[in-house]
């Protein structure tokens, strides 16, 4: 025969409490951010058509559309891409397969990636600003700003990289190995093709980092928003826009709505599609 | 040796020595990067580093660059306060959302709620400023003018922190192993016993190095705050009076400034990175301590 | 062998499309000679933007970028060769002297408040004592019994200067409840705010109001404060909008600047109700 413990009515008390504290929090923050959505939806619905995707920009922004700045964008996007990816997917092979842990060239290595990402976005813009515009004479361009983003990017895509390709099994290294393959060949081959999808989403969470980025491109790629010639023309990026909307056009918070939406569109299908590919690092690390 | 075949443009002829020199030349000017960053920004802050004295970045009056006066410290204040203001607010939210999450809710709503917060973790800074421009701060304005102040900071920064915190916080105690959770129940230990005598410290380290991190992120943060809290210089007595932070200074400055100006300019952002750099070096050990 | 040679042939591929790209790049920069860069006054800047455009249509090939960073980014940009011309929205100072100013038009700052503010006109003094935090309620002054937020501008535009060298004051006696940077910015925080009054140019001051904006410009020392007093001269905050450049201009430069003060754009001009130069 036993007894059914007394739990003290304190200790139910306490559960209770912390329990609803936490329904507590939990409900004023969904509010919230659901509140925030609402109203960005709410403010930009009516003000988005195909017009607004198509045109360019005019009235300083309150009419016309965003397709410049779009284009802008994307360019800036290119630059950043383009020369971050191989930087930091050199770097991630690198450190991973071709330097032991604890050398001394590797732990600077990542010192210095964990110190780059540390740095606040607005100092990236200052050093953009000294360096790029100034120093190397880029001037307010799309190409300035590229490249700051650039710098910017290196350590998500380098430790995204680094991460995938740790996640490949090491048996793929041996069995490649055992059968005579060079490592060239070996990473050429095997290893890069199967931690393709975590590079992939490593790029993607990059893309949506940048086009989240406002502070690093305000004195590196400039404010013009007429449609850019060349990458050596001062370009205006989404983010940009919504700033210049809202702080310094009256009558701006229409379009500045709809930019937001489209940007937290764009931002949630990046979003989606890095998970995608990012499961399939999941499904892989189960099933060997 | 191996070729590529038929699925490249040309055919490489890489031997294992190209390749490490190729990718030692990507790490290295990896690594360059930063050292890059040191040198320009001291490079530009050399001027006023030189001529001014760093109590004069302490002691003078005030900022009034026009007037010759470069004290930093009414902004320094800004920026410590409006982040700690937030990792106030924001570490027992966070905390909670991420105990509901792994522990408090029913599956179906734990899914839903990280979805929430995993779409918010990606929403860009310039847009939390922005509704925090068009409806917080005029809400903030009814209660007490002038509306852009320190709270409507504190407020936003909270909004933007929270979400990298609790996922953080998510992983860390979803990592805690199940055998001590089932061990501390089969004690007899009560849910909430089992969260905060278990889970909680065994995800100790975890939780920290995520605080840090959003810590590191909110005194960086420059958009959100110059959109809301209203940019005057000068040491808050309430949390209704406007602020400016470090950050904020150097986006609303920078252009027009000139000359020692700009050079301060440029301390105040060295200043900022290591102020950043010695939290992320925190984390750094905290790690450490965690692998070990 | 065969190898080697197609490995010779790539790298030929490589480097004559890195000599094609290089080309462009450099053909893209040679274009850039046939540009023309602007830095100063953000007054200034959106009237440069559509006189550039006009410009721009005229003369196909040629490009114009309009930058701001405030009067004093100007004056320090034409001297230090970075920029052809500069855009100061003031009269040059006497230190200044070794530059040449072409005035484009002209402009005045006025104070403003929001349309729902019962309070139409205010003194000198009165301004003087609300920024400087003597006199911090409306009904002070004949206003509601609310609390005034005062909005000033951030250091470095040419506006500030203009105003406190007009109230005698130091920028250090200044009392703001809020800091703004440009004047559209300055006019949305009065339009978000009922009880705030602030300072902008009366020429991005009306081009809101008559869209709809609900702002009211105040009068100063009596005189209305309206592109056309400033036209005639009798408005007391008026300052000339000028191009300015180090030396005689040339080529592009030249161009644009008789471009810019001719009759040819005094619409554009006045559709940014600023007064166009040389109309008396």
């Amino acid at each position: 025969m036993h007894k059914t413990t007394n739990i003290p009515m304190r200790q139910i008390l306490r559960d209770r409490a912390v329990q609803f504290l936490i329904y507590v929090s939990v409900i004023m923050v969904s509010v919230v951010f659901i509140w925030i959505l609402i109203d960005l939806a709410r403010g930009g619905v009516a003000h988005l058509s195909w017009e607004f995707l198509m045109e360019s920009p005019r009235d300083a922004g309150r009419a016309g559309g965003i397709a410049s700045i779009l284009v802008s964008t994307l360019l800036i996007l290119l630059v950043a891409m383009l020369t971050a990816a191989p930087i930091a997917w050199t770097t991630a092979i690198l450190l991973v397969e071709f330097v032991a842990i604890d050398s001394a060239f590797g732990k600077t290595v990542r010192f210095s990636l964990h110190v780059l990402a540390g740095v606040p976005s607005i100092v990236f813009g200052l050093f953009g600003n000294a360096f790029f515009s100034i120093y190397l004479g880029l001037g307010f361009s799309i190409l300035s700003g590229g490249l700051t983003l650039a710098c910017m990017l290196l350590p998500i895509l380098a430790s995204t990289a680094e991460a995938g390709l740790r996640a490949v099994p090491y048996a793929y290294r041996l069995s490649a190995s055992a059968l005579g393959l060079t490592r060239t060949a070996t990473l050429i081959h095997l290893i890069l093709p199967a931690a393709a999808p975590v590079l992939a989403a490593g790029l993607l969470l990059g893309i949506g980092r940048a086009l989240a980025e406002t502070a690093a491109l305000l004195f590196t790629s400039g404010y013009a928003d007429r449609m850019p010639d060349s990458l050596l023309d001062s370009g205006r990026a989404l983010a940009l826009h919504i700033f210049d909307l809202s702080m310094n056009v009256p009558g701006g918070d229409a379009p500045a709505y709809a930019s937001t939406l489209v940007l937290v569109s764009l931002l949630l299908c990046i979003n989606v599609l890095a998970m995608k590919f990012a499961h399939g690092l999941h499904r892989r690390k189960i099933m060997t | 040796m191996i070729l590529s075949g038929r699925n490249i443009l040309f055919r490489l002829i890489l031997t294992d020595k190209l390749l490490i020199s190729i990718l030692r030349v990507g790490a290295m000017l990896a690594a360059l990067v930063v050292l890059l960053i040191l040198i320009f920004l001291v490079y530009e802050s050399w001027p006023a580093l030189s001529s001014l004295s760093i109590t004069r970045f302490i002691n003078d009056v005030s900022w009034h660059p026009l007037e010759n006066t470069y004290n930093l410290m009414p902004m320094l204040s800004g920026t410590v306060l409006t982040s700690s203001g937030a990792l106030l607010l924001a570490i027992p939210l966070s905390l909670a959302s991420a105990l509901f999450i792994v522990f408090y809710a029913p599956l179906h709503l734990a899914t839903a709620y990280k979805r929430l917060i995993e779409l918010l973790s990606g929403i860009p800074s310039v847009v939390f400023g922005f509704w925090g421009l068009t409806t917080l701060v005029p809400l903030i304005n009814q209660w007490n003018p002038p509306g852009a102040s320190l709270l409507a900071g504190i407020l936003v920064l909270t909004m933007m922190i929270l979400p990298t915190v609790t996922l953080t916080a998510y992983t860390a105690l979803a990592a805690v192993p199940d055998e001590l959770l089932r061990n501390a129940a089969a004690l007899g230990l009560s849910r909430w016993g089992v969260t905060n005598g278990v889970a909680l410290p065994a995800a100790k380290t975890g939780i920290a190095a995520g605080i840090i991190l959003a810590a590191a992120r909110a005194l960086g943060e420059t958009m959100a705050v110059l959109m809301v809290a209203g940019n005057v210089v000068q040491y808050p007595e309430t949390l209704f009076d406007p602020v400016r932070t470090l950050a904020a200074n150097i986006a609303l400055e920078t252009a027009y400034a000139m000359g020692d100006h700009r050079a301060v300019l440029f301390v105040s952002g060295l200043l900022l990175m290591l102020l950043i750099m010695v939290l992320s070096g925190l984390v750094e050990l905290l790690e450490q301590q965690r692998h070990a | 062998m065969s190898e080697n040679l197609r490995f010779l042939l790539a790298k030929l591929l490589f480097c004559v499309i890195a000599m094609g790209c290089a080309s462009q790049l450099q053909a893209q920069s040679k274009s850039a000679s046939q540009r023309l860069v602007l830095t100063g006054s953000s007054t200034l800047a959106p009237l440069v933007g559509e006189i550039a455009r006009r410009f721009e249509s005229l003369h196909p090939g040629v490009r114009i970028d309009v930058q701001t960073g405030g009067s004093s980014r100007g004056i320090h940009d034409v001297r230090k060769g970075i920029v052809a011309i500069g855009m100061v929205s003031r009269a040059l100072k006497p230190d200044e002297a070794d530059l040449h100013a072409f005035v484009v038009a002209q402009d005045g700052v006025s104070i403003i408040v929001h349309a729902d503010n019962p309070v139409r006109a205010l003194s000198r003094e009165q301004i003087a004592d609300i920024y400087s935090g003597r006199i911090t309620r409306w009904n002070t002054v004949g206003g509601t019994n609310t609390r005034i937020t005062v909005v000033n501008k951030a250091e470095g535009r040419s506006t500030l200067e203009l105003f406190l060298d007009y109230l005698q004051l130091r920028n250090s006696e200044i009392k703001p409840h809020v800091i703004i940077g440009d004047n559209a910015q300055g006019i949305k925080t009065v339009l978000g705010n009922p009880q705030a009054i602030g300072y902008v140019s009366i020429g991005a001051a009306e081009f809101e109001a008559r869209r709809g904006a609900r702002v009211r410009l105040l009068s100063l020392d009596g005189v209305e404060a309206s592109v056309e007093n400033v036209r005639q001269g009798i408005f007391p905050l008026s300052r000339p909008l000028n191009f300015v450049t180090s030396g005689e201009p040339h080529g592009l430069a030249r161009q644009f600047i008789e471009f810019a003060s001719s009759p040819q754009v005094h619409d554009l001009v006045r559709a940014q109700y600023f007064v166009p130069a040389n109309t008396d």
